[in-house]
């Protein structure tokens, strides 16, 4: 496997979407090749960071806003 | 209170019963605060009754994540925050629909996730494609390699960090980042978020990589040793 086929399995590989045969095949390249290995961990890293990011507050008005929608829309009829 | 209240219900009290059992993490790396509280459905149940308090109760739990969502999709704020109201009038006034099989945010996400994209696609009709153009490997090969160090993120105070995310987000192709957002911030499996962008299981596999390997990039003009804080290098 050379660094070009082994970056294209990268997503597949991080999310364990792979027959066993190709993983050991990755397994090994990402062994052996720095490169290719930096960039495993650098991708992984990426997702956790944003998966660990959380969201901003609202801003104070669009939040009135949505309220204030969702207050005349969906009440009831008096 | 805004509502008809139908008296103190069992959800009301479940927040306080839950601080004496902590719920697993569902994934390691998702915080506490994103994972579905045990009431969940207890308020779900109640909105499709017409509770408008229950209802209310879930759209604060996830206002912010749904605006950050569609802010992500659309890269507008006027179009994020009209995505982000009509998703919740039309995830109250199709909650009979709901039926329980999925988390009920996934099943929101689904929602504003289509709100935003009918959004983008009429604001940047040629920038979205529904077709699979091919791809080449060309733009995959890794451009910047250098160690980051332990913890690069760590560098950066908290609303740093986010301005960064942000803006790597935002510079992402439509169909890339609408991909990631789907699947590696919301967490939604590849088949769902292909049902919800309109396009093939490869595909999404396909931007995904691309997408995943472009932010990579991105961030690392931050990461790397001696990036000026502002990434241009």
């Amino acid at each position: 496997m050379n660094c070009r086929e082994a970056i294209r399995e990268v997503s597949n590989f991080l999310d364990g979407d792979l027959s066993e045969g190709l993983k050991r095949q990755l397994e090994s390249h990402f062994a052996e090749c720095e490169e290719c290995n930096l960039v495993v961990v650098q991708t992984r890293k990426t997702i956790e960071i944003f998966i660990q990011s959380e969201p901003v507050d609202l801003p104070p008005e669009v939040r009135s806003r949505l309220h204030g929608t969702l207050r005349r829309r969906l009440r009831p009829e008096a | 209170m805004l509502y008809a209240n139908v008296g103190v219900e069992l959800w009301r009290l479940r927040p306080i019963l839950a601080l004496c059992k902590p719920l697993p993490p569902v994934n390691p790396h998702r915080l506490p605060s994103t994972i579905a509280r045990e009431d969940e459905h207890l308020l779900v149940a109640a909105a499709k009754k017409g509770d408008l308090a229950a209802f209310e109760e879930l759209v604060g739990r996830y206002e912010r994540k749904i605006f950050r969502l569609t802010m992500n999709i659309t890269g507008n704020r006027e179009d994020a925050e009209d995505a982000m109201q009509d998703a919740f009038l039309k995830s109250y006034s199709h909650l009979k629909d709901f039926q329980g099989d999925s988390r009920f945010y996934t099943w929101l996400v689904r929602i504003a996730a289509n709100e935003a994209l009918m959004r983008l696609r009429k604001r940047r009709p040629n920038q979205f494609s529904l077709d699979e153009p091919v791809e080449t490997d060309e733009d995959l090969m890794p451009r910047e390699l250098q160690d980051w160090g332990p913890g690069p993120e760590q560098r950066f105070a908290q609303t740093e960090m986010r301005d960064i995310l942000s803006r790597v987000i935002e510079e992402l192709e439509p169909d890339y980042r609408t991909v990631f957002v789907l699947r590696d911030i919301e967490e939604l499996s590849t088949e769902e978020t292909a049902a919800a962008v309109g396009i093939s299981v490869p595909a999404v596999k396909s931007r995904l990589l691309r997408a995943r390997l472009k932010l990579r990039d991105k961030l690392g003009r931050y990461f790397q040793p001696g990036a000026a804080k502002g990434g241009a290098n």
